[in-house]
């Protein structure tokens, strides 16, 4: 495969049903503005961000109401024109409490953003340029939701060289970044180019896979001539979004492990997060709402919608027809989401999908032992040997899951997708790398 | 505590499978068997259906009286307890006493897998446990080879099948050599298309080369195991008797009968992949496959039986265990692993 020309990927991996054609060719359209809306402090990686309203403030649309809580923190502005109503704990996705501010929209507004005047980021100095970021309020959307100005800052002696722009969506399902690259190529591939100015790179690839041809000749339709700027068509393969996996399939490179990209000169980030880096630069809109896909056979209208961040799950839920067999709801893509316990939490700024799952589908087959037939091993795009390391996670010995690696897995589930024996091989990998987490956090 | 939304439900990422699972994987390798099962069928007559029935009769009562209790049978579901009596029968002679079939098979199961811990813990194939159990016990029996269609038709029962338990086993009136014995102890060569179309003396399932290495091609594209193991012994094989041979071609059989006698493809293809008791690396499984390879001629040639197959792979069985300390795959993003 890989010898073919276009065809580039990683090694190992897993291809699972795609079930993206429910709503690959759905459009983009707007959810409309619900009564109540939800902003937990915490919907980024780092630090929670402070709040800087108070119960019965007004604010409107793209107003800030929280500051960043540090450097690897963000901002968080209000999705809607109306009113705080609480600032203090909600329930999240996971079922934990957490702070979180709660606003009620004006009923009478029109919740149109008012536009500011587009500003030259060309003109910033790089330190300006991450400032600006961070006042955007952009984390990675791809679904970990890591500010994005961490990765622009550049520490001392590190170049970024290449930009990598993922746009694989390689998990099922999911297409709103597919709809972005068709519906906002512009938007992106602008995005890109400040990006790639601003970080000093001499090029960006955007690596896109082969199941999104329509996204591919999008892309490359509005790339400006002489651009630096190369869409990078990669096989389709399961988890082909890792970065790493990802860097390994444009350029055939491995990051060090227990490095960063950053380290070999590559940068990552996801497609949606480029259009939303024009929004801010040329619109003034912060990360207010984010492009999400609504599938599954619990709904009866799937869909790919632009969601204003903090509605509430069960709205949208019910915006595309939720019934009555939905037995789960997922949060994110069906190999590395989340469950939820309550449609009461918010979409949130790592929304990436809201999957509802009927009866049949969550009853997984009975655990049968392991056979050792060495499927996941031949899964494993971090080349580890899950079998080996679900063993010793059963028995706990974490010194030797340590010594095989089990902190280089990134979780991404390929083991446990083709595990005949339905062994729960990442959860226990997951289970265990948290052990180890918290004995290092004591001792140390 | 009103955690939320009674009726959704909580479990861990990832909530996609494969859908394939371990019995079904058996079911695939017993169906890739059946071409070999109809053959034994077709050369020895209804004994060789009575053997089968036999071993995997003992095997799985073994593992339903004696496996994981609560409920009682659970692990019979994973198909591996049959796999292991139509293997074990696959490697018996035509005219094996029912009684010893039944037993082997039954101490394939206990001494090779339950007293390990059950499936996927044993160290040994349990079949050739069994077998090796059988040859012990019963040297005699397991040793006496009838040719085909030594009897009168397809219903033709042989007698030695019946014999009583405990009592001696009467071999049978025509007790024939094995393409092997002949190669070694009496220096006679077998013809090749009789190798290859199965028109031997020898176990159930081995005589009939042509048939066994269709079976293991179709079986390796579908990925019903690691074809790397049985390429492996192969290839070894290939390399080792063709040096040996060189050196002096009358003393030594030909590359091409060592390939084609004896139980080496039957074991290649169906028992040194048992899954359980080979290496899970790739690297693995090629140091697995030509360590067998090897063996099986230094047995065949400079030792003291005429087939060598079963020992070579027991013996492998027993090194898997170093050889994937040795072969772990090098992670993503790592340089030469680092040993412990």
């Amino acid at each position: 495969m890989s010898s073919l020309p276009n065809r580039k990927s990683f090694r190992h991996g897993v291809h699972p049903l795609e079930h993206k054609e429910e709503t690959e060719h759905l459009p983009l359209e707007r959810m409309p503005f619900v009564g109540r809306y939800v902003l937990p402090l915490g919907q980024h990686i780092g630090a929670p961000c402070r709040a800087v309203v108070r119960a019965g403030e007004k604010v409107t649309r793209g107003q800030l109401i929280a500051e960043p809580g540090g450097f690897v923190s963000t901002s968080l502005h209000s999705p809607v024109t109306g009113r705080v109503v609480d600032v203090g704990p909600h329930r999240q996705g996971n079922g934990q409490l957490v702070p979180a501010i709660q606003i009620e929209a004006d009923p009478y507004s029109s919740q149109q953003f008012r536009e500011r005047d587009p500003v030259d980021p060309f003109a910033m100095g790089v330190d300006e340029f991450a400032a600006s970021v961070q006042r955007a309020g952009l984390v990675g959307l791809g679904g970990a939701a890591f500010p994005s100005h961490v990765k622009y800052k550049l520490p001392e002696g590190k170049a970024c060289e290449r930009l990598v722009i993922n746009g694989c969506e390689c998990e099922p399902y999911l297409t709103c970044d597919h709809r972005v690259m068709v519906e906002r190529p512009a938007e992106v591939v602008r995005g890109v180019s400040i990006l790639a100015e601003k970080l000093g790179a001499r090029g960006a690839w955007i690596g896109v896979e082969m199941n999104k041809p329509d996204g591919i000749d999008s892309l490359r339709a509005h790339l400006p001539a002489g651009s630096k700027i190369t869409v990078a068509p990669l096989a389709v393969k399961y988890p082909q979004g890792a970065e790493k996996m990802l860097i390994k399939a444009v350029f055939n490179e491995e990051v060090p492990a227990g490095h960063l990209p950053l380290d070999i000169g590559v940068v990552v980030n996801n497609v949606a997060t480029m259009a939303c880096l024009t929004d801010w630069f040329d619109r003034g809109q912060p990360l207010i709402e984010r492009a999400l896909t609504v599938a599954g056979p619990g709904v009866d209208r799937p869909a790919n919608l632009i969601v204003p961040i903090g509605t509430p799950i069960r709205d949208v839920l019910r915006h595309c027809g939720i019934n009555r067999d939905t037995r789960q709801v997922v949060m994110g893509g069906p190999m590395m989401g989340m469950p939820l316990a309550t449609l009461d939490a918010p979409v949130v700024k790592g929304t990436s999908g809201l999957l509802a799952f009927t009866d049949n589908m969550v009853n997984h087959p009975t655990e049968y032992a392991c056979v050792r037939c060495g499927s996941c091993l031949e899964a494993c795009g971090n080349f580890l040997n899950p079998s080996r390391l679900a063993r010793l996670a059963r028995a706990g010995r974490y010194e030797e899951l340590e010594g095989a690696f089990v902190m280089d897995c990134m979780e991404c589930g390929a083991c446990t997708y083709t595990c005949p024996s339905s062994v729960p091989i990442v959860h226990l990998i997951r289970a265990a790398k948290l052990t180890i987490r918290q004995r290092k956090a004591k001792q140390g | 505590m009103m955690a939320g939304d009674p009726r959704l439900l909580l479990q861990s990422a990832p909530f996609l499978r494969r859908g394939i699972t371990t019995p079904r994987l058996m079911t695939e390798v017993i169906i890739g068997m059946g071409p070999v099962i109809l053959a034994a069928v077709y050369f020895f007559g209804i004994s060789a259906i009575f053997v089968m029935l036999a071993t995997t009769a003992g095997a799985a009562g073994a593992e339903w009286l004696l496996g994981p209790a609560r409920p009682r049978g659970r692990t019979l579901k994973d198909g591996s307890a049959i796999l292991t009596g139509i293997v074990l029968a696959l490697c018996l002679p035509p005219g094996f006493p029912l009684w010893m079939a039944f037993l082997g098979g039954a101490a394939g199961i206990c001494l090779g897998k339950l007293a390990f811990g059950g499936l996927g813990q044993n160290m040994f194939n349990p079949a050739l446990v069994g077998r090796a159990f059988l040859q012990a016990a019963f040297p005699g029996a397991i040793t006496t080879w009838s040719a085909q269609g030594d009897i009168g038709g397809f219903f033709t029962v042989r007698a030695s099948n019946f014999a009583a338990p405990f009592m001696q086993a009467t071999p049978d009136a025509v007790a024939t050599a094995t393409p092997l014995g002949l190669m070694k102890f009496e220096h006679q060569t077998t013809p090749l298309t009789d190798l290859l179309l199965g028109n031997t003396a020898g176990s159930l399932g081995e005589t009939c080369a042509i048939v066994i290495l269709l079976c293991g091609v179709v079986m390796a594209v579908r990925r019903a195991f690691d074809w790397r193991i049985p390429a492996a012994i192969l290839l070894s094989v290939t390399v080792f008797s063709t040096v040996v041979w060189a050196f002096n071609t009358e003393k030594f059989p030909a590359p091409w009968a060592m390939l084609t006698s004896g139980g080496l493809l039957f074991g290649a293809v169906y028992m040194a992949t048992d899954p359980v008791t080979s290496p899970v690396t790739p690297r693995g499984a090629w140091a697995f496959g030509a360590g067998i390879g090897v063996i099986v001629v230094l047995i065949r040639l400079w030792g003291g039986l005429p087939e060598g197959v079963m020992y070579a792979i027991l013996l492998m069985n027993a090194a898997t265990p170093l050889i994937e300390r040795v072969t772990q795959p090098r992670p993503f993003g790592r340089g030469a692993i680092e040993h412990e």
